[in-house]
């Protein structure tokens, strides 16, 4: 079973699931329980769209454990089309290669695995549109 | 506020110090800092420290350290503000004093980064867990993020970064405590090994263990030291989002432009005021924003700024003369504490061959995680 912490960030991880604020409009990914520029509590859920382009990114080439296997990859800032920001990895790609402003689009892939039960963990990677 | 005055200081030597446990290295500071001031009892006592309990498996350190350095039952606790705890506890100790509340209070730090944890996923519990960290981004991952942002935007250059690192082992190869107390050159840095690009293993503070205190204490207390007073004239401390991805400019440290603002606002300054700075260099990339952001030079401009030798032992406004995180060492809870120290000595003219002729106002600049929080201390030499 995988653990609460990580089944409660599915729908943003698997469905890119968003908050918008219903008062001043302002998006929040992830989700928040008060808008910090109009201090509005109620906001309507919305999907963030999966195309956009890198604002910034890294090589990483010194891992965290459950990642160093992978090294080296490529971890990036992106902004969606709405203007949203998220950091991710990009894949299918020579990450030398990468420029800042490459287009990019989200897709689903496994992220890591949970501890020693080895539970396969998903999310949002970005490849190069 | 009541005035509140610097009187002693200690610390240990940074680097692998495989002799001395976590308590070790705090009760060595602890010890050097009360024989320095010449006291003989505290009011209360804050320490800093980001992880132990990642590190070394120990919480509740503030108990722990009254108890070993044999001052309980005196009121002790931690703070952590990840690795701008250091600097989060003078703060802390600074409105104890300024409130009345006490007369003499040890600021401490420490951190215990060698004894076998996985230090790059202990760093990165300052990052935020679920969004940046979950994807595999690591502390250097985030500032080469913020580099590649700078040099793109700005036009900053690789040797302007690496320009950052050579000066600073060249301040703490003077320095007896630094861990790497020797001078690199601008090859050296650049071609090292690659950790995050563009940031090389020489861009980066190393993993360290040490402990650093400071001795403050209320007007009533520092007048019956026939010593060099030196009053904290300025605090400040800000916060900004956990998550890089959350800042509209990823090139801006706002909680650094706050926290400063703040500091100079309560001591009545500009940053053209002060005489040297100790800024929280864990990344070449760190102290040249951090530069702009305390209005040592124009936004942008940190790179062309450090390259002139502006920042240098001998330029306008010297920056880590210690050696800074860079070659001081980055024991993460001692860090702020460090700066302090440094300040401290610097303006009481015992720096030795590092001393900044005629300082008399120092500036000290602690930073956690990617930039979510920071905390500025302003140093005044009263008498002469
Ligand atoms: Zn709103």
């Amino acid at each position: 079973m995988p653990s609460p912490k990580y089944r409660r960030e599915m729908p943003q991880r698997y469905r890119l699931e968003a908050a918008k604020c219903k008062k001043c409009g302002k998006v929040f990914f992830p989700p928040r329980l008060i808008c910090d520029k109009c201090k509005s509590e109620e906001f309507e859920k919305i999907t963030l769209p999966e195309n956009g382009k890198i604002v910034t990114f890294t090589i990483i080439r010194v891992a965290p454990q459950q990642f160093e296997t992978e090294v080296p990859y490529a971890i990036a800032i992106v902004e969606l089309e709405n203007g949203v920001r998220l950091t991710t990895q990009v894949v299918d790609c020579n990450p030398e290669k990468l420029k800042i402003g490459n287009e990019i689009k989200l897709v689903f892939r496994k992220i890591q695995e949970e501890g020693k039960t080895g539970i396969i963990k998903y999310g949002y990677k970005a490849v190069l549109a | 506020m009541k005035d509140v005055y610097v009187i002693g200081c200690g610390m240990t030597k940074f680097g692998e110090i495989w002799k001395s446990s976590f308590r070790d290295l705090f009760v060595e500071a602890g010890l050097k800092a009360i024989k320095n001031a010449g006291i003989d009892h505290l009011d209360s006592m804050y320490v800093g420290t980001m992880t132990s309990g990642l590190f070394v498996g120990q919480e509740h350190v503030g108990a722990l350290m009254a108890d070993y350095l044999g001052v309980a039952p005196i009121p002790a606790v931690r703070v952590e503000s990840a690795c701008c705890s250091g600097g989060m506890a003078v703060r802390i100790g600074f409105l104890d004093i300024a409130s009345g509340n006490s007369d003499i209070v040890l600021a401490g730090g420490v951190e215990k980064m060698n004894d076998g944890a996985d230090v790059t996923f202990a760093l990165s519990t300052a990052a935020d867990q679920e969004y940046e960290c979950y994807h595999g981004v690591t502390f250097p991952g985030l500032y080469a993020m913020i580099a590649r942002a700078h040099m793109k935007k700005y036009g900053t250059t690789r040797d302007q970064l690496a320009q950052v690192a050579v000066k600073n082992h060249y301040n703490g190869s003077m320095n007896p405590n630094a861990q790497f107390p020797r001078k690199i050159t601008l090859e050296q840095v650049k071609n090292a090994v690659l950790v995050a690009d563009p940031l090389t293993v020489l861009d980066s503070s190393p993993v360290s263990d040490g402990g650093a205190c400071v001795i403050l204490a209320s007007e009533k207390i520092a007048k019956k030291f026939p010593k060099q007073m030196v009053k904290i004239i300025g605090s400040g401390a800000a916060t900004d989002s956990l998550a890089l991805d959350q800042r509209k400019d990823i090139t801006a440290l706002n909680a650094v432009k706050v926290s400063a603002k703040k500091a100079f606002k309560m001591a009545g300054l500009k940053p053209k005021d002060i005489d040297l700075a100790e800024v929280h260099d864990c990344f070449t990339i760190a102290e040249l924003c951090i530069m702009e952001e305390l209005g040592f030079c124009e936004k942008g401009k940190s790179g062309k700024f450090v390259e002139d030798g502006n920042t240098a032992l001998d330029g306008k406004i010297p920056v880590n003369t210690s050696g800074g995180l860079k070659s001081k060492g980055h024991p993460v809870g001692a860090t702020g504490i460090a700066q302090v120290v440094e300040i401290y000595e610097q303006l009481t003219g015992k720096a030795g061959q590092r001393q900044v002729k005629n300082a008399k106002i120092g500036l000290a600049q602690n930073m956690g995680g990617s930039g979510a929080s920071s905390v500025v201390h302003i140093l005044k030499k009263l008498n002469d």
